[in-house]
């Protein structure tokens, strides 16, 4: 029994495979395929060790726990028909990665084609082996976005961008319908589950959703493998490398539609609408497609509507609804990817050593690659469903089912005639695409003289042509048991009895194969020569897929700008105002249906106190907001008052550790404002003229006040009625209860800062420092505007004293500017310096902690630089804040690693009590540590912008230096860190 | 004293939502400092009103009746700290914005009048 969780493997190689690769450097050719190869074939050997499980009729389940809470796990599937599915994504991957590494060219940077090519051929492993339809949806998207890649690949050209482009749209349109295709799904069943969706086949069927979950569902299944009329981004992905049409266009990419078709095959076909739905429309692409590529002139493009006619094949096969047409749908999907794999590389080939890809140009040359050309005339004989090739068995089998009555509609009538008419155009371009390029006179005027490829690219092609010769010939020994162990996996007991036996005698279907053959052998004859005189295919050349595409893209684009300048403004205050009446609307809606009403909490005595600090505090607020614009600093000092009015009345609401954070941060604030104060313009006077306000403006006044009154309304009343309430059992309780027994403190509000969400407050310190680190570096670019570069009015003043009088040195007032309260400020440090550490250590039991102190001791630093003065400071104190910031965050996420090593989760603290002589008992908790983490990040980040904003003083601009060179001034340069 | 603290919130709330309407940094940078503080005494008051009881607690069992909410306390706690940051940040880009466009109005460029 081979360990399910193997199949993690499977799936988790690719990716990782991908990551290395890109990683690798852009000349390691050798190496990317080298790592490319290993990993297809080490999935493959992976895979094919759990054939012995899946061939006996087993289906693998692995589950690796993803949010087990919500019942989402990553869940792996492999039974056998999914089996068969990555058995040829590994293998024709494998031979893809050989063949890549001949094809690309040393000057491209391979490592990130291979690594783009794992990671695809992960998602679309991913498809294959999920067990949950919403995982198939991930995988699915992902197969979208890394084929965009592919196509793209070579993205200096600007096709390859187009199809790129065109193939994600539609792919990933397709993507969001079968999304909700499954959505869906999974509402009728009650589960995502794979299993169970195929359990419940009755009941989807009888669903009255099952009408728009099949027609989502097939849309993306549609878009994905290039059905009509989703099918001419296919051709345009044609720009992508070979190899890589190679993998998509055979085996992968589009054959993902045709797994989800199959997967689903037993639950959502049998149905009418299932029949009329997706035999149509196989129909039209199996006709179209084929119709389409005689017409074509570039190999590639003609291999590309081969696939569309090919895959509507198999389309029409499973809408037919009986399990034997679905097994011939099998069949042929494993068939196409061989003989078509062969024949992309096999034009690879031709383009790589001729130079061109259009037929009109190629001639004769069998001469020239001999061992090419018979390789190619094999899978191209295979593709045209010659006798004795695996191509046409299955197509026998289609021939046989088409000629089987299943509805008895006209479409069905017509059938046999459809089919047989299809199989004689796929004779037609086989032949034109052998002929044309192997046969006839040697070519001339061609870019490169041909030759024959290396041997190592021409490998991958004669193993494909090998098994579509093997399969060909002896059936039963080759893909018997592995189509077998498919069939059953999907049919289960519908399973019908089937022969891949090569000679089923003289029936109905040879002989319709022996028209297609013999017809198609004519219609070249008659038509062949003249064909590369047509310039378009007739008929649905008219359609213009890409032009409609196209069409609609614009139309999308113009309207959703459109809408965009409809109901979008750039203007802040219009935002703004939009923001507030929007919260408005929503805050009031439940009072509006609910009511407004106070709740039973008896109210606390009204202390006067209390009133006249909030009268006061209130008069600031209103004084702030009316002379704002006018008199900055005054209002500024208002401010302040209310800041005030609230530190005391978080005092006064038992918030000690507030009040104390709330005055501190105050001082910070104010001397950040104070700083910045400088460099605003200066506010001119109202430009209306005598007092007179023009309507308008006075109409918009008047509405940003009463939405400022309506919002301060409600905040009161919210306010009022949420106090008047007796509180909720929340979970305070626990946090007061554990505070002291488990995290040693007494301080509630400390303990749940550094101990219960310390890892909040870990993401809120690295929140400061980037915002530090943000500022620091706005200001190093800094431009201040022309006015205010200019020496302020006072420095002019105390210059020109120094000039006039006598012994008086340049800038000696300046130094002797208040110098009693200058020493006073400088003798000040050590003594608030302890206050701050008093502050910290004491935090966990009494209030303080981190963020006061560190704010404390970058107020003692800021009053060193406002006593001293910038220059004089640095020169005798060397701070280095950004190295404050990293020993405080490393300080922080040590601590809380540290307890990894003693095997708690991260951030559980210890804490225990030391005896130190003299001192006494002293509580150790490892919270301290974590505290004296956050109080080097304020420190640092409080400084850094601090004096990041005071350095702009001393910096001289470019424009002044250049005015006059003033040597007092500075040197203009910035030493912070 | 609870009808006295709604009013001062509303008051702070009113100012502040002014002060940001209005169409000059300045304004609109003292208009969040008093909305953050009207917020905080919100959240505060949120956990209700309680004198003299703050969560400062004896190392005994404890009756969490007797103290005040710690829970909006921690939460206003970073809130503080967080605002100053910000309150810096908002600074410095209207200082770099008024820098660069040569005025103060919040779009970096006046209005058409």
């Amino acid at each position: 029994m081979t360990d399910a969780r193997l199949a993690f493997f499977i799936l988790a190689l690719p990716f990782l495979g991908s990551l290395v690769a890109a990683f690798l450097p852009a000349r390691a050719r050798n190496w990317a395929s080298a790592l490319a190869g290993l990993v297809a074939l080490i999935a493959l050997v992976l895979l094919i060790s759990f054939y012995s499980v899946v061939s006996s009729g087993n289906t693998v389940l692995h589950a690796v726990p993803w949010l087990p809470s919500l019942g989402l796990d990553l869940t792996l599937r492999i039974d056998g028909f999914s089996w068969l599915f990555a058995l040829l994504i590994l293998g024709i991957g494998a031979l893809v990665v050989l063949y890549a590494r001949y094809y690309m060219s040393p000057e491209d940077p391979v490592p990130r084609f291979f690594s783009f090519l794992l990671a695809f051929m992960g998602s679309m492993l991913g498809i294959v082996l999920s067990g949950n339809l919403l995982q198939i949806v991930f995988f699915w998207e992902m197969t979208s976005l890394f084929s965009f890649l592919l196509i793209g690949y070579w993205h200096h050209n600007q096709s390859a961008r187009d199809g790129a482009r065109m193939a994600l749209i539609m792919t990933a349109t397709g993507g969001v319908c079968l999304l909700v295709g499954f959505l869906l799904l999974g509402r009728i069943v009650g589960s995502y589950d794979v299993d169970t969706v195929l359990s419940k086949g009755e009941l989807i069927r009888d669903h009255d959703l099952y009408l728009p979950t099949l027609i989502l569902i097939l849309i993306g299944a549609f878009t994905k493998s290039a059905q009509f009329p989703f099918h001419f981004w296919l051709p345009h992905a044609m720009s992508a490398p070979t190899p890589v049409s190679a993998y998509l266009h055979s085996a992968t990419m589009v054959k993902a539609g045709i797994y989800v078709l199959i997967l689903l095959w037993p639950v959502l076909a049998g149905t009418e609408s299932w029949y009329l739905i997706v035999a149509t429309t196989g129909l039209a692409t199996l006709l179209l497609g084929a119709w389409a590529a005689i017409f074509q002139h570039d190999l590639k493009g003609l291999l590309a509507y081969s696939t569309i006619s090919h895959l509507g094949l198999i389309t029409l096969l499973l809408g037919l609804g009986s399990p034997l047409a679905a097994v011939a749908a099998i069949f042929h999907t494993v068939n196409h990817a061989t003989f078509k794999a062969s024949l992309f590389m096999a034009a690879g080939i031709i383009d790589h050593e001729t130079g061109t890809r259009d037929l009109r140009k190629l001639s004769g040359l069998a001469h020239f690659m001999p061992i090419t050309a018979t390789l190619a005339m094999v899978a191209a004989a295979a593709m045209a469903g010659v006798p004795l090739l695996n191509g046409f068995l299955s197509k026998e089998m289609f021939l046989a089912e088409a000629l089987e009555a299943h509805s008895g509609t006209l479409l069905d009538r017509g059938l046999p005639v459809f089919a047989t008419l299809a199989s004689m155009f796929s004779v037609f371009y086989s032949l034109r695409f052998i002929h044309q390029t192997f046969f006839g006179p040697p070519p001339t005027g061609l870019p490169h003289t041909p030759r024959e490829a290396p041997h190592w690219m021409r490998l991958p092609i004669e193993i494909l042509v090998l098994l579509c010769v093997l399969v060909g010939t002896i059936p039963a020994l080759t893909i018997g048991p592995l189509l077998d162990m498919a069939v059953r996996s999907v049919l289960g007991d519908r399973t019908p009895a089937y022969s891949l036996a090569v000679w089923h005698g003289f029936t109905l279907p040879l002989l319709m194969s022996t028209i297609a053959l013999v017809g198609g052998v004519i219609l070249y004859r008659l038509f062949g020569g003249r064909l590369n005189a047509v310039a378009h295919s007739p008929i649905i050349g008219r359609l213009k897929g890409r032009r409609t595409f196209e069409a609609v893209l614009a139309a999308l684009i113009d309207g959703a700008r459109a809408a965009y300048r409809l109901v979008s403004t750039t203007r802040q205050q219009v935002q703004l105002r939009l923001l507030i009446v929007t919260a408005l609307a929503a805050g009031s809606l439940p009072f509006l249906s609910l009511g407004y009403s106070l709740g039973a909490l008896d109210q606390t005595l009204l202390d006067p106190v209390f009133a006249v600090l909030w009268l006061l505090g209130a008069a600031a607020a209103i004084g702030a907001a009316t002379q704002a614009k006018f008199h900055r600093l005054a209002a500024l000092a208002m401010v302040g008052v209310a800041g005030l009015a609230t530190c005391i009345s978080f005092v006064w609401l038992s918030a000690p550790d507030l009040g104390l954070t709330q005055l501190l941060v105050e001082i910070v604030t104010l001397v950040l404002l104070l700083l910045g104060l400088r460099w605003l313009p200066q506010r001119l006077p109202d430009i209306w003229r005598d007092g007179h306000i023009p309507f308008q403006v006075g109409f918009r006044r008047g509405g940003d006040l009463l939405l400022a009154v309506l919002g301060g309304a409600g905040a009161a009343a919210i306010a009022y009625a949420v106090m008047t309430r007796p509180p909720p059992n929340g979970i305070s309780r626990f946090f007061m209860e554990q505070a002291y027994r488990g995290g040693g403190g007494t301080n509630v509000v400390n303990v749940i800062l550094v101990d219960f969400r310390g890892f909040d407050t870990l993401g809120e310190i690295t929140v400061l420092s980037i915002v530090a680190l943000t500022v620091f570096t706005l200001l190093r670019r800094f431009r201040p505007a022309a006015e205010s570069i200019e020496i302020p009015d006072q420095q002019k003043v105390q210059n020109a004293f120094d000039d006039d009088r006598e012994g008086n040195a340049f800038g000696d007032t300046a130094r002797h500017y208040l110098l009693i309260p200058r020493i006073i400020m400088e003798w000040l440090f050590p003594v608030i310096l302890t206050c701050a550490l008093y502050l910290l250590v004491r935090g966990h039991d009494l209030p303080g902690g981190g963020f006061a102190g560190g704010i404390t001791a970058s107020i003692a630093i800021i009053l060193l630089y406002m006593a001293g003065g910038t220059r004089s400071v640095e020169a005798r104190l060397h701070i280095q804040p950004v190295r404050w910031i990293s020993a405080g965050l490393l300080c922080a996420a040590a601590t809380g690693a540290a307890a990894w090593f003693f095997g708690y989760p991260f951030l559980s603290s210890h804490f225990r009590y030391l005896d130190l002589p003299i001192i006494g008992q002293v509580p150790i908790a490892s919270a301290l540590l974590f505290d004296i983490g956050v109080f080097a990040v304020v420190v640092g980040t409080t400084v850094l912008i601090l004096i990041a904003l005071a350095h702009q003083s001393i910096r001289t601009p470019a424009t002044r230096r250049l005015a006059k060179s003033d040597p007092a001034d500075g040197d203009g340069q910035e030493r912070i860190d | 004293m609870e009808a006295v603290l709604s009013l001062a919130i509303g008051i702070l709330t009113t100012s502040g939502l002014w002060l940001l309407f209005r169409p000059r940094t300045f304004q609109v940078v003292l208009g969040l400092s008093l909305l953050s503080y009207a917020v905080n005494l919100f959240i505060v008051a949120a956990g209700r009103m309680r004198t003299d009881a703050p969560p400062i607690i004896g190392k005994e069992a404890v009756d969490p009746a007797l103290y005040a909410d710690p829970v909006p306390q921690a939460l206003v706690l970073t809130a503080i700290v967080i605002s100053f940051a910000t309150t810096a940040l908002l600074l410095v880009v209207l200082l770099a914005s008024r820098g660069l466009t040569g005025t103060d109005h919040v779009d970096g460029e006046e209005e058409d009048q």
